[in-house]
């Protein structure tokens, strides 16, 4: 189970995944502290926390949707904007900061063009910043979903944008560059 | 992988025979010349590469027909995560760096086959020179006593049966059988451990706390949001060891009477998390976490709880209100945790490391955790 994994984009429907929501609340409902792994759940099932998902998550746990949204945007994982398949993001912690970490997000920034909390048109990308992943070692570190890429070079980004890119004309695009 | 190997363990005698045999079939591989290659699959080798070069390793084995004969083991981290992947090779434990695929094949040829060390890969001591071919050369290592890491880069944490062959699980044992909650408490007192989690309360007069306040619950909680940058060790221990998180929580919750625990996990360590849930359910399976451990009345079981990204968690009345669903805010204190924590019961909160030590200090006995170190600070503290 991962946050940032998501599933959405792919050949399901939007009902399939109200049907999966519906389980998820189920099942943490009545638990206590349920309210943060459903909505960790949520976010796995749909990639992000839209309004209607929100709304269904308020009415299933009997809470009110300023109390759950008030949660939501108390965590930094959670996000009401769609994200992209893959989820980039650069660690800005001490270490990586001093080892070239801010140079490397530049790099990415400019590579997909979007900014931070930003997610590129096609949906591939979404860039975030991190705080310290526990891998000071290797600065600087980005992660990827959930796997980590040390010593990330800024002058290196195509190739490392483009083992990400599945699809074949951002392979190219990334090679020319 | 999670799948257990070993048979339930129903009392204290079955884990004690299980860890005999454990340690025999052990002394048997040596005598039989059996080698180890430990590899490193703390976080940090695995992301520059580590899992190809075991893979490479097993594949150079079985050419050269070495695959019954030398074990490979996948361990937490050993500590000099810059050099990684790293790995120890041998009976002398020769430390290798920097390891690409490509070496797999010296490693086996020359070390494994022709006993001829791999001077390429391996670090060179102070002056640059010589190579410094062992782990017990290094300086690196030397001067390390392992207490909190006393099985961190040296077994598989995902091999119940490792764990089990050294020593795991029998300080609980030991708790349950001899010693009851009073006494882990005394021992916890004379060993003076205080908190790693950065304010050094005393540990046991945390717990002493919560167990003498009056409740139907008690709760127990491991602070696994390690949030200051540029520190691991949190990490390290639930990679490499998490059966010692889950021991050094079950005493706490002997100690304290409480059947519940919680491990808060921050967002950032998702091999943290599926390691220690590994661990979990080979812990359930072989009858050490649940209901009746060992055939005692002592019930104990453990959940994790996942963080969604936010630096304030750590502090602990944070951590509770985010267990609980909630925004994680700081509220003041008193009322402390251990009078009224999660869902308003006591509740003992400590850190990853301090978890870490309590089994080593039950099993081995207060008085001897209390000799170690300086003449000043007689602790031991993990650092990076
Ligand atoms: C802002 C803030 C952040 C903290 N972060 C952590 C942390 O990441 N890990 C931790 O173990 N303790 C952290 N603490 C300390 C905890 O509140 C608590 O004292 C500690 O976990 C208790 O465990 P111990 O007695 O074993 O040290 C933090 C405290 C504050 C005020
Ligand atoms: S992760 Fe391999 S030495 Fe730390």
């Amino acid at each position: 189970m991962s946050i940032s994994s998501c599933t959405c984009g792919q050949d399901v429907t939007e009902t399939e995944l109200m049907t999966r929501l519906e389980e998820v609340i189920k099942e943490n409902k009545d638990k206590a502290g349920g309210l943060i792994p459903a909505l960790q759940m949520a976010q796995i099932i749909f990639g992000y926390l839209p309004d209607m998902v929100v709304d269904r998550i308020a009415e299933g746990f009997n809470k009110t949707i300023t109390e759950v949204a008030g949660v939501i945007s108390f965590y930094s994982f959670f996000t009401r904007n769609p994200r992209g398949k893959y989820l980039v993001r650069v660690c800005l912690g001490t270490a990586c900061y001093v080892r070239g970490g801010k140079e490397v997000l530049e790099a990415i920034k400019k590579r997909l063009e979007i900014d931070v909390g930003e997610t590129t048109e096609d949906r591939q990308f979404s860039l975030e910043v991190g705080r310290c992943f526990g891998a000071c070692g290797m600065a600087p570190v980005v992660m990827v979903n959930d796997e980590t890429y040390q010593r990330v070079k800024p002058a290196r980004i195509n190739e490392f944008i483009a083992q990400f890119a599945t699809d074949e004309e951002l392979v190219l695009e990334g090679e020319e560059k | 992988m999670s799948m257990c190997t070993i048979p339930k363990i129903c009392s204290v005698s079955d884990l004690t025979a299980l860890r005999e045999k454990l340690k025999k079939e052990n002394k048997k591989i040596s005598k039989d010349d059996t080698q180890q290659i430990l590899v490193c699959f703390g976080g940090s080798c695995l992301a520059s590469g580590a899992k190809d070069v075991r893979d490479a390793l097993q594949d150079e084995l079985e050419k050269a027909g070495m695959s019954d004969k030398v074990q490979l083991v996948e361990t937490g981290c050993m500590g000099p995560c810059v050099a990684g992947p790293v790995a120890l090779v041998g009976e002398d434990r020769t430390f290798y760096q920097s390891l690409k695929p490509e070496d797999a094949k010296d490693i086996v040829n020359s070390h494994i086959c022709s006993g001829k060390r791999v001077e390429r890969l391996m670090i060179a001591d102070e002056d640059g020179k010589i190579p410094a071919p062992c782990r017990q050369d290094m300086q690196f290592f030397k001067r390390q006593t392992q207490v909190v890491l006393r099985n961190c880069g040296w077994i598989d944490p995902i091999q119940i049966a490792d764990t089990i062959a050294n020593d795991g699980y029998a300080a609980l044992a030991k708790a349950l059988t001899g010693m009851g909650p009073d006494g882990v408490v005394e021992q916890m007192k004379i060993s003076g451990l205080r908190g790693r989690g950065g304010a050094g309360f005393p540990t046991w007069l945390k717990w002493s706390f919560a167990k003498a306040r009056e409740a139907d619950t008690r709760y127990v909680l491991c602070n696994a949001d390690e949030g200051d940058p540029g520190a691991y060790m949190d990490r390290s221990l639930l990679e490499g060891d998490p059966h010692a998180i889950i021991e050094g929580m079950a005493l706490a919750a002997l100690a304290i009477g409480s059947n519940q625990g919680y491990v808060y996990v921050r967002a950032e360590y998702p091999l943290a998390v599926e390691r220690l849930n590994i661990a979990l359910d080979q812990a359930r399976e072989c009858g050490l976490l649940g209901d009746n451990i060992m055939g005692t009345d002592f019930c104990f079981d453990l959940e994790i709880k996942k963080g969604s990204g936010a630096f304030v968690c750590g502090e602990e009345t944070a951590l509770i209100a985010s267990i609980e669903g909630k925004r994680g805010e700081p509220r003041p204190r008193p009322p402390f945790p251990a009078v009224k924590g999660l869902w308003g019961k006591p509740t003992v909160l400590n850190n990853v490391e301090t978890y870490a030590n309590v089994a080593a200090i039950i099993l081995k006995g207060g008085e001897w955790y209390a000799n170690i170190g300086t003449e000043k600070v007689r602790e031991q503290k993990y650092l990076l």
